[in-house]
Parts: C-alpha cells; sequence; structure tokens
C-alpha cells in the first residue's frame, strides 16, 4: 500500500533532509540565544544569578515547553542524519583507490563527528550545569559560582572549547546547508560562499568560550 | 611524452576487479584523453591483450557517454570537461594517472571503465518528461516565458546525464541530475501541469536507484562539465515540499467528462 503524505516525506531523503534543515534552524536559534544569555556571566554575579533564578523558576513553564522542543528538534535531526548516513554509506559499497575532494570544506567532511562529539556533550553539559551530579560542588540558585567551580579542573574546560571548536564547524556548513536544503537561499553565482554562516560559526561558539576561558586563565573568581 | 597508467580492469559485472599498470609511451601532448586510450588499446591489441573498455560517443563533449574517475576527479583535473574534451597538456611528461570507473551502487561495472547507468534512464522515465499533444509543433514564441525562467532552464538543460555528479559525490548521490531535470521543466510553462507528481515522482524513483542522499559538499557542481548549480537541488526541495503539502489524487467528481 501506498504511505501517506507525511510517511512518504519522511521515507525520502529530500524529506530527511529537510527535517534535518527545519530542526537545525531550531538548533541554531536556541544557540544564539543560549550564548547571548551566558555573556550575562561577565555583568556580575548577581545578574547571572538572577538571569538563572528567572529561566529556573520564574518562567519554569516557558523553560520546559523549551527543553520539550528542543529534545524533539534534537532526537528528529540525528535519527535523520543517522538514517541518511547509513544510506550514503551503502550508496558506495566499493570505493574509489583515489578520489581527490575538489571543493568540499573540511567542516562538510567533519560533520558527522562533530555530531558524535556533541551528543556526548550536551547529557554531560546538562548533568554538569542543569542537574548538577556531575559538578563537584553544585549549588542551586548559584549560577555563577557554579561556572567558576566547574571550570577550575583544566580538562573539563578543554573538553567545552572541543565541543565549541565542534560547534563552529557544525555552523560552518550546517546553517549554510539549512537555507539551501530548505530551498529558501537565493540562487548565486557562487552558491558556495557563505555569509552568515561564517559568521554564526565564529560568533556563537566565541561567546560561549569565554566562559571557560576567563575561569581557566583567572580572569573571574 | 610518456605517462604511466593505473586502470581499474575488470573482466565482467560480478568479476573481482583490480589496477593493472600501463606504460604509454610516445603520447602527443595534442590527443584528447581517449584518443590515448585509444592508443594504450591498440598497441594492447597489437600484443594480443583485451582492450580497456570505456563508454564514449560524440568525443565533443555532448552526449555524455564518457566518462572516468581520472586522479581522483570525475573528468578529470580540468573544469567545465568531459574526459573526451580533456587533452594530453593537461597533464605532464611522467605523470602517473590513475584511471577509475564511477563507483555507486546504483552504477554496477559492466567491465573495465563502462557502468551501467541505467539508473539515471529510470529516473527520467519517472517524471523527467512533459506530456504534450502531437501534431505540428506550436510556434516558438507563442508562449512568453520570462528571462530569467528561460536562463535558469536553459542551465539546467545542459544536464548530459554523464553520471560525473554521483560519481563526485562522497555519498554517490544523484541529487544534482534529478534536480536539474526537475529545474529545466519546472522553470518552463510546459511544465507546469506535471509539476508536482514530476518531483514526487523523480525523487523517489532516485531513492529506489539506491543513490545516496546530498549532504552539499558541493563536489558535484565543481565536477559537473555542464556546470550545472547546486541551486537546482534547492529548486528540488521547494517543489519538493510545495508537493508533499499539495497534492491530490486525481478525482474527478463532476464537471469533467
Amino acid at each position: 500500500m501506498e504511505r501517506a503524505g507525511l510517511l512518504k516525506f519522511w521515507d525520502s531523503s529530500v524529506g530527511k533532509k529537510v527535517v534535518m534543515g527545519a530542526t537545525g534552524l531550531i538548533l541554531v536559534a536556541f544557540v544564539i540565544l543560549h550564548m547571548a544569555g551566558n555573556l550575562q556571566f561577565f555583568a556580575g554575579a548577581e545578574r547571572f544569578n538572577a538571569y538563572s533564578h528567572l529561566l529556573q523558576v520564574d518562567l519554569i513553564e516557558a523553560t520546559w515547553i523549551l527543553r520539550l522542543t528542543l529534545l524533539v528538534a534534537v532526537v528528529l535531526h540525528i535519527t535523520a542524519a543517522y538514517q541518511l548516513t547509513m544510506r550514503n554509506r551503502a550508496a558506495r559499497p566499493a570505493d574509489y583507490v583515489k578520489r581527490e575532494p575538489q571543493v568540499s570544506t573540511y567542516a562538510a567532511r567533519t560533520l558527522r563527528w562533530g555530531g558524535v562529539y556533541l551528543l556526548l556533550f550536551i547529557p554531560y553539559h546538562l548533568m554538569h550545569f542543569t542537574i548538577g551530579n556531575l559538578h563537584p560542588a553544585f549549588a542551586r540558585g548559584q549560577a555563577y559560582g557554579n561556572v567558576v567551580i566547574g571550570f577550575e579542573n583544566v580538562w573539563i574546560g578543554i573538553f567545552y572549547l572541543g565541543a565549541m571548536a565542534f560547534l563552529a564547524l557544525h555552523l560552518y556548513h550546517g546553517t549554510w546547508a539549512m537555507f539551501r536544503t530548505l530551498g529558501v537561499a537565493r540562487p548565486s553565482n557562487d552558491p558556495l560562499h557563505r555569509r552568515l554562516a561564517l559568521a554564526l560559526a565564529i560568533i556563537v561558539p566565541a561567546g560561549f568560550s569565554l566562559l571557560p576561558l576567563s575561569v581557566m586563565l583567572g580572569l573571574v573568581r | 611524452m610518456r605517462v604511466l597508467l593505473h586502470v581499474w580492469r575488470q573482466a565482467g559485472p560480478g568479476a573481482t576487479g583490480r589496477l593493472v599498470d600501463y606504460e604509454a609511451a610516445d603520447i602527443s601532448p595534442d590527443m584528447s584523453f581517449l584518443e590515448m586510450l585509444d592508443v594504450v588499446n591498440d598497441r594492447l591489441t597489437v600484443k594480443g591483450e583485451e582492450p580497456i573498455a570505456f563508454d564514449h560517443d560524440c568525443r565533443e563533449g555532448i552526449c555524455g557517454s564518457c566518462g572516468m574517475m581520472i586522479n581522483g576527479a570525475a573528468h578529470g583535473p580540468m573544469k567545465l570537461t568531459t574526459a573526451c574534451q580533456l587533452h594530453m597538456r593537461s597533464f605532464k611528461d611522467g605523470d602517473e594517472i590513475w584511471i577509475e570507473p564511477w563507483r555507486a551502487k546504483a552504477f554496477p561495472v559492466i567491465k573495465d571503465l563502462v557502468v551501467d547507468r541505467g539508473a539515471f534512464d529510470r529516473i527520467i522515465q519517472a517524471g523527467g518528461f512533459v506530456s504534450a499533444p502531437t501534431g505540428s509543433a506550436q510556434d516558438g514564441n507563442a508562449i512568453p516565458i520570462p528571462k530569467q525562467n528561460a536562463d535558469q532552464a536553459m542551465d539546467a538543460a545542459a544536464c548530459i546525464g554523464c553520471g560525473a555528479c554521483v560519481a563526485a559525490c562522497p555519498n554517490a548521490s544523484a541529487s544534482l541530475f534529478t534536480a536539474a531535470k526537475i529545474t529545466h521543466l519546472g522553470q518552463l510553462p510546459q511544465g507546469q501541469p506535471e509539476r508536482m507528481k514530476r518531483a514526487l515522482a523523480m525523487v523517489h524513483q532516485m531513492d529506489l536507484e539506491t543513490f545516496g542522499g546530498c549532504t552539499l559538499f558541493g563536489e558535484c557542481q565543481e565536477a559537473c562539465p555542464k556546470g550545472i548549480s547546486i541551486d537546482t537541488i534547492a529548486q528540488m526541495h521547494r517543489d519538493y515540499m510545495l508537493a508533499t503539502a499539495i497534492r491530490r489524487e486525481e478525482s474527478a467528481i463532476g464537471g469533467t467528462g
């Protein structure tokens, strides 16, 4: 029997790719907001703890709606990515002895591995700063202190910076590809050129990295 | 000039293949790549060996028959050029050249460098056409077409179906080929009645043929001897999404006969 419209859409390689683009859009919007919110760390403990209180107490219902939206987006994004990767591998059972990539970027070629790194990073990050069970001295409501203590171990800081490096690569390819996949990119004489994706790939991970770096370099305590 | 070739030799569809070395001496830099292979094959025939099988037809870069991976790049090192229009002056005396067939599950090797590209024909059969009444041709300019649409349609129509996009794609995806056909017909008034049906059917067939999916590496656009843009892939996605949203089964309740 012929499958109904949306299931058929999900079965197709184009449909799965569109799902990746649409969920990617949600995730890109989230990391921009998350990064901007984090920068309040540099406005001092009082301001940062108040921001944490706003999200964790005053707006907790909205926070849960956001969390569930993100969870659904991440699950769909990863499921589509995994299924497409398996199909793509199967599409070339016998590989070339010699194949020279001509224009594909390092970001595009490492995207899947970066995704795996981020998949390991995100649960750790939640248990580190949100749930606190992997934090050495987690104190609820003391977001500022939690960040400072959380990054005292230099290896944890390096693990975070590694995640930001992969996030940069993910944004550099993903944000550009997203607009083309969703069919909203305007026709271009140089379709491989990217401006917005480059800006996001620099600004967002750099903004995030300021927190662990400032703690690791002893600028904040 | 003299070049050292590493050529994929495979006796038949199921046979195990391997790279075989051939030295090609006394090659003129003005020979095309295929003429160089002709010379190698002549010498193999004289020695009583099996010549290297490769596809070719027009040898002027417009038929889409030829195509092989040359030094890891589809159709070789020159941009916007098919293997038949590549000349030996693109190489240096003493160069080593790796020659392999297109690699994709959907393009099984028939022999040596010849692959079966029937999968492309089946994608076209699924919807890469317009249904037009027979009879005398309409006046060419009877239907006004905006310049931009005509340009995009003609650029996409330049696709010769050689398979370089699939060969160059790390995912062995046929997205550029399918998107070129969808864009070519979808930009023209004559292609409108079947536009939604076409997008659904061609993408579906592309998947059935076991091609991979698009991850926008951009390799296809670079390899395409006709310079088809990955903008066509965005067009394919637009048509496919719209078709999923609005396409309805054919039905007539009243008023149609």
